[in-house]
């Protein structure tokens, strides 16, 4: 009896090999410490989620994420790439919210010949010129949001904006995609402190000058100090409100009503009707008691690429799994994601507005379509 | 046009300034009274806000938040010199650094532990979400009004007490000689108790005032910090009138600063260039000011010791 239980053992063995002889590791590197925390660890749930959709396989290989936590510096991050690629041998390398985080691992992840997948950050130059074909992207170059917002506002004809973002690297990025496509007046470019807390100074000088629309970047912490001074300071009498990437799942329960009504642009949204996203979503609610964010579904995506690629390459090969992703159609809560020559996604991007759903839960709806296909400006400098 | 934009910009100073005063106020005299370099002043207001947060959305009642969370604060700073600050007196400054940075860790971490890693809910009390006519056509939050009232009204309270009542006055004396103090039959250890008690419940305060304004989150309070340490150098250690003079001018000078600064740049440089250099230039002016008082009166503004 054990004899030919060993034996049929041995031969699924052989017809299905990589299922039993193999298993993938993933070291997934996000924020869990500081005042971003909430956001690696909506990304931790939804990894966890994915795995546990998965059945703990992906690609049918016997999966194990190691969780790091870069605590959002830099240096700290480039230390963790080294040990996750070292001691603990990962095949894959997923996650990153912060762009400057993602330029300073990009070269050490990429030359080892192991896959880089990006969960969140999408700096302009390794989707231009240093673009490297082991980088992948499961979420978006940075310029792609705020393009769709400027061309939404001059698509709505709206004659004047006045620009406010924080003082760093990212929030003048935001803002030149922002004027990419938006034609009208600038009526004026604030730039703020990073993780300023109180922006009264700033509501007031907007006050006097009373443009006809405000668009921020303000993400984190910092935007649910913004808006909410914004609706304490009655600035929805004085000019109208855009956003991208400040009025989000992370910062509407802190929010709540005081965001409704607001409009932003992204390339996700709970309210995506495609049978994926359905499960996610549901499934996240019912497990954490509230809506996941972009930075979740971004994070959801990434782990069923990996196991997507698996799947398809039939093995954890780095050239095989990059033949598969490369090659675009990648399920993920975004319906099939394509991609683009220098390994970023081709997607629609939407508005989204504040509402609230059935359950009186505040969350975002999708109310149209502001790029079909898009697809970032830089893909034409890339070289492999 | 522009004077009302002056005068409300100023408002918003001031406001940034008592609250700044509040943290600072007991910040600065456990750095005079007790020689005590405690880094974990942030923390305290952290507590006050997440305390009046919580107290809110259970009862449902602003006001009811704030009283319950004050004796919250205080004993959280009770408890806190009680356990552990106490033993840390006789240490050297770096040692203290070292361990009340470590406090801050604790906290930060204490509070994702109990509340979670998201921000709190916190929003404004109905009664004080609407506004008031500071002139005409300029309408000013009212919650922002009250924050500067209650500010200046606890600052006049600590400024008779400090000057007028026997605690205060033994305060003073701590402030000037504390070895003196105690050999004249002081019991310098429950004075120390109480002023860190009392100076964790004004920083708890200055918390539970921003919370409906800004996001309640763990860290919170660290920014304020920094701040509040520059505003005990200008105004001198171990000086609450010097702390309350310095909060003013470093809440109007960095708030004036981030608003006119780069717009006066603009009349000078080109648009793009003052855009990128007005920001930057603001959010020094603070630090420049306190590298000026340190160059022309190392001793801050209102020094506390007799020399």
């Amino acid at each position: 009896m054990k004899k030919s239980f060993s034996s049929v053992a041995v031969a699924m063995a052989m017809m299905v090999a990589p299922a039993f002889a193999d298993n993938v590791k993933i070291g997934y590197m996000t924020t869990l410490s500081g005042g971003a925390g909430i956001i690696g660890k909506q990304m931790q749930n939804a990894v966890n989620l994915a795995l546990e959709h998965q059945g703990g396989k992906l690609g049918g290989m016997d999966a194990e994420v190691v969780f790091v936590d870069d605590q959002r510096k830099p240096d700290v991050a480039k230390q963790l790439a080294n040990r996750l690629l070292k001691s603990d041998q990962v095949d894959i390398v997923a996650g990153v919210i912060w762009s400057n985080l993602l330029m300073a691992i990009h070269k050490p992840v990429t030359r080892a010949d192991k896959l880089l997948i990006s969960s969140n950050a999408g700096p302009s130059p390794i989707a231009g010129e240093n673009c490297h074909q082991n980088f992948f992207s499961l979420s978006w170059q940075n310029d792609q949001t705020p393009e769709a917002m400027g061309k939404h506002m001059q698509d709505a004809g709206i004659k004047s904006v006045y620009l406010i973002a924080p003082n760093y690297q990212a929030g003048k990025d935001m803002l030149s995609g922002f004027k990419r496509h938006y034609k009208g007046t600038i009526a004026a470019e604030v730039y703020t402190k990073l993780g300023q807390s109180d922006f009264q100074a700033e509501l007031s000088a907007l006050r006097a000058v009373a443009p006809e629309t405000t668009m921020i970047f303000q993400p984190g912490g910092m935007g649910i100090n913004f808006v909410k001074q914004w609706k304490q300071a009655g600035m929805d009498q004085v000019s109208k409100l855009y956003q991208v990437f400040s009025v989000d799942g992370v910062s509407l329960p802190a929010l709540k009503d005081s965001a409704l009504g607001i409009l932003g642009t992204q390339t996700w949204s709970p309210d995506l009707d495609n049978a994926m996203n359905k499960r996610f979503v549901a499934d996240y609610k019912a497990k954490h008691g509230g809506y996941p964010s972009f930075y979740a579904a971004q994070a959801y995506d990434t782990i069923m690429a990996i196991d997507y690629a698996i799947a398809k390459a039939g093995s954890k090969d780095t050239a095989k799994m990059r033949a598969a992703l490369a090659a675009g159609g990648i399920p993920t809560t975004r319906g099939a994601l394509k991609m683009n020559s220098n390994h970023f996604p081709i997607q629609n991007i939407y508005l989204r507005e504040t509402v609230k759903d059935a359950d009186g839960v505040v969350t975002t709806k999708v109310i149209s379509t502001v790029f079909t296909d898009h697809a970032d400006s830089y893909a034409s400098a890339c070289k492999f | 046009m522009t004077m009302t934009l002056i005068l409300e910009q100023t408002f918003n100073g001031l406001q940034a300034g008592v609250t700044l005063f509040l943290v600072a106020a007991g910040l600065t005299l456990i750095l005079g009274i007790m020689d005590f370099v405690f880094l974990a002043h942030g923390a305290q207001v952290m507590i006050g806000a997440y305390a009046a947060a919580a107290i809110t959305s259970v009862t449902g009642n602003f006001y009811l938040g704030l009283l319950l969370a004050i004796p919250v604060t205080f004993a959280s700073g009770y408890l806190l010199e009680l356990l552990i600050i106490r033993h840390l007196y006789q240490r050297d400054h770096m040692e203290q650094v070292l361990a009340t940075f470590g406090l801050i860790l604790f906290f930060n971490e204490l509070i994702r532990i109990g509340f979670g890693p998201a921000a709190l809910y916190s929003d404004l009390p109905p009664s004080l979400s609407g506004f008031v006519e500071i002139l005409p056509d300029t309408p000013y939050p009212a919650y922002r009004l009250a924050v500067i009232l209650a500010g200046l009204v606890l600052a006049l309270a600590i400024h008779l007490f400090v000057s007028r009542t026997r605690v205060g006055a033994m305060v003073r004396a701590g402030a000037n000689n504390p070895a003196m103090t105690a050999a004249l039959g002081i019991n310098i250890k429950i004075l120390f108790r109480l002023i860190f008690a009392t100076g964790a419940c004004f920083a708890g305060v200055a918390g539970m005032l921003l919370g409906p304004l800004t996001s309640v989150q763990p860290g919170m309070g660290e920014p304020l910090l920094i701040l509040s340490l520059v505003v005990i150098i200008i105004g001198g250690i171990g000086s609450v009138r010097g702390a309350f003079i310095a909060a003013i001018i470093v809440g109007l000078v960095d708030t004036l600063g981030r608003v006119f600064l780069p717009a006066l740049l603009r009349l000078i440089i080109d648009q793009a260039a003052a855009d990128g250099a007005g920001p930057a230039l603001a959010s020094m002016l603070v630090y420049i000011l306190m590298a000026m008082v340190l160059i022309f009166r190392p001793t801050g503004l209102f020094p506390a010791k007799g020399s």
